[in-house]
């Protein structure tokens, strides 16, 4: 692919640029919370609420149609209920936060598929589980700009704390109980934006692809939270230029060709990055060096 | 203020319906070099959890002053360490300042002093940006007490802290747990190996899921307290009857002094 091609379908078309101003703000937010989730080992869990999200939108449009407002606030609200379920049923019975936001994924897909096959139009059922980011307007830009914005100053505020959460929970909570109660749930409430705003992006399906993918090929590659972080933020940018592009020039659908381009770099690092399979079998250095 | 130091009054603890520990008395005076000692699931772990406030005593009560709950270290017998999330034995370490420091003052100039001073104590200068995951068992228990020492703590639980240690490394650490009761700090370690009790420990609580003996060391560990303490955690009924519930005029008495 040659540079012009790279730059044209941007410089050419005003539903390109705002799909990729889109894109790019909501790496920003979603990428760092993907690094926490993964180092938290809860990139299932964020799976899981990815699909809680869904009876509320669906909620939402069964009332109120295709409505920026109303699906957001019915995403957020179906999100927030379950991340605070499951926290509840993890914290105060024997199951693991694991299987608690199993059950609740279960209830919520079945939940979401029945109020959407019950009033939805096949191509509106579409745009709730692909996304629709090639359409995307201005209001929806806002929403995703301030969730990223949010998202990037509660992480500045609150990084030690969260830090201290993912390194030794128990220290966090014998010290400082209510900052852990917050710790735990505000970090839930952040995902749930961010999946909520990537759902806007790239539907319900793939919404948690921004979050994960990029983690998870910047943890292959570094050893170090900050660089972690920069990283994943570099590859999701990458990514989803690079997805916009191909969904321009092969006219293929933007959300699953931005999740394609966040998946093939990680394909090629868990084969080839110092963490990954080739080096950890054949490490570079002889073992008696260092 | 007279400070009795910790006083455990009838304590009851366990876990769902089942206690580990019964009906315990004992006061623990502040300044103590303490050991707990008894068979494998005598309810000394459970002991540590209660004192720690990580567990909720069943009936009874713990009592101790403000600054110990404010100031309190607690080693555990495993890390709760989530050992792949990427971070240094300094930041491991310099996490101790967390108590004083909160979630937003900067690491200043005495902190990281702090820091580097128990690194050095626990003999891992050099180690300092060295990944966690890359540390061997002894070094990593070597970690958790240099974040002790940087916790600066009034009272330091310790539960069977010299696991996976060499024989050089415990003298460093008795050394240092030596240095802290000098210090006037109160320290409480669940122990094993009896001997070594004997050797550093003046006073020890002997358990068995309840109380066998309490008091100055070589009194408590005598032939006829470890063979009590050895039939009482052999003779554990499924089926024994319920312990009394403690008399409702005792419920509301006052937790710290």
């Amino acid at each position: 692919m040659t540079l012009p091609q790279l730059l044209t379908p941007f410089a050419d078309y005003d539903f390109m640029r705002r799909a990729l101003a889109g894109a790019l703000m909501l790496t920003l937010g979603a990428t760092p919370v993907g690094v926490f989730l993964m180092l938290r080992r809860m990139s299932l869990m964020a799976d899981a609420m990815s699909h809680a999200v869904l009876p509320g939108v669906a909620a939402a449009y069964f009332f109120s149609g295709l409505s920026l407002g109303a699906m957001t606030l019915g995403g957020l609200a179906a999100g927030v209920l379950v991340a605070i379920a499951t926290g509840w049923a993890a914290r105060h019975s024997v199951l693991f936060e694991d299987t608690a936001m199993g059950t609740f994924q279960i209830l919520s897909l079945t939940a979401g598929i029945l109020l959407m096959t019950a009033h939805g139009r096949p191509v509106d059922v579409l745009q709730l589980l692909f996304g629709s980011i090639l359409a995307i307007d201005h209001d929806t830009l806002t929403l995703i700009a301030l969730v990223a914005s949010a998202t990037l100053v509660l992480l500045a505020l609150g990084w030690r704390i969260l830090v201290l959460e993912c390194f030794d929970a128990p220290f966090l909570r014998r010290h400082s109980p209510r900052l852990s109660a917050l710790a735990h749930y505000g970090f839930l409430v952040l995902v749930v934006l961010n999946l909520v705003a990537a759902f806007h992006a790239i539907g319900t399906l793939l919404a948690i692809s921004v979050l994960i993918l990029p983690a998870a090929t910047a943890r292959l590659w570094v050893n170090s939270l900050g660089k972690a972080l920069v990283l994943a933020a570099g590859c999701g940018a990458l990514g989803s230029y690079l997805g916009l592009v191909a969904s321009f020039r092969w006219d293929l659908p933007a959300g699953p060709a931005i999740a394609l381009a966040l998946a093939l770099p990680y394909l090629v690092s868990l084969l080839l990055a110092p963490h990954g399979f080739l080096r950890q079998r054949h490490p570079r250095k002889r073992h008696l060096e260092n | 203020m007279n400070t009795p130091g910790i006083v455990l009054h009838d304590l009851t603890a366990g876990y769902g319906r089942h206690p580990a520990i019964h009906h315990l008395h004992a006061t623990i005076p502040c300044g103590a070099l303490l050991a707990v000692a008894g068979p494998n699931g005598a309810g000394k772990s459970t002991l540590l959890k209660v004192l720690a406030g990580e567990l909720k005593p069943m009936t009874g009560r713990v009592g101790m002053p403000p600054e110990y709950r404010q100031r309190l270290a607690y080693l555990t017998q495993q890390p709760t360490w989530s050992l792949d999330f990427p971070v240094d034995v300094h930041d491991a370490v310099a996490m101790g300042c967390w108590p004083w420091l909160g979630p937003w003052r900067a690491l200043d100039e005495a902190a990281h002093r702090r820091v580097t001073e128990a690194i050095t104590a626990v003999k891992l200068q050099g180690f300092e940006h060295r990944p966690l995951q890359s540390l061997s068992g002894g070094q990593l228990q070597r970690v958790r007490f240099a974040q002790i020492i940087v916790q600066d703590a009034r009272l330091i639980l310790l539960d069977e802290p010299f696991n996976a240690l060499d024989e050089s490394t415990e003298e460093e650490f008795l050394a240092l747990i030596r240095r802290w009761h000098n210090e006037g700090r109160t320290v409480i370690a669940v122990l094993h190996d009896l001997e070594r009790v004997r050797r550093h420990f003046p006073l020890t609580l002997l358990l068995a899921r309840e109380l066998v003996a309490f008091g100055p060391t070589e009194a408590v560990l005598s032939a006829e307290h470890l063979e009590r303490a050895r039939h009482h955690a052999e003779a554990f009924d499924e089926h024994a009857a319920p312990c009394p519930l403690p008399a409702d005029e005792e419920k509301d008495e006052v937790v710290h002094q």
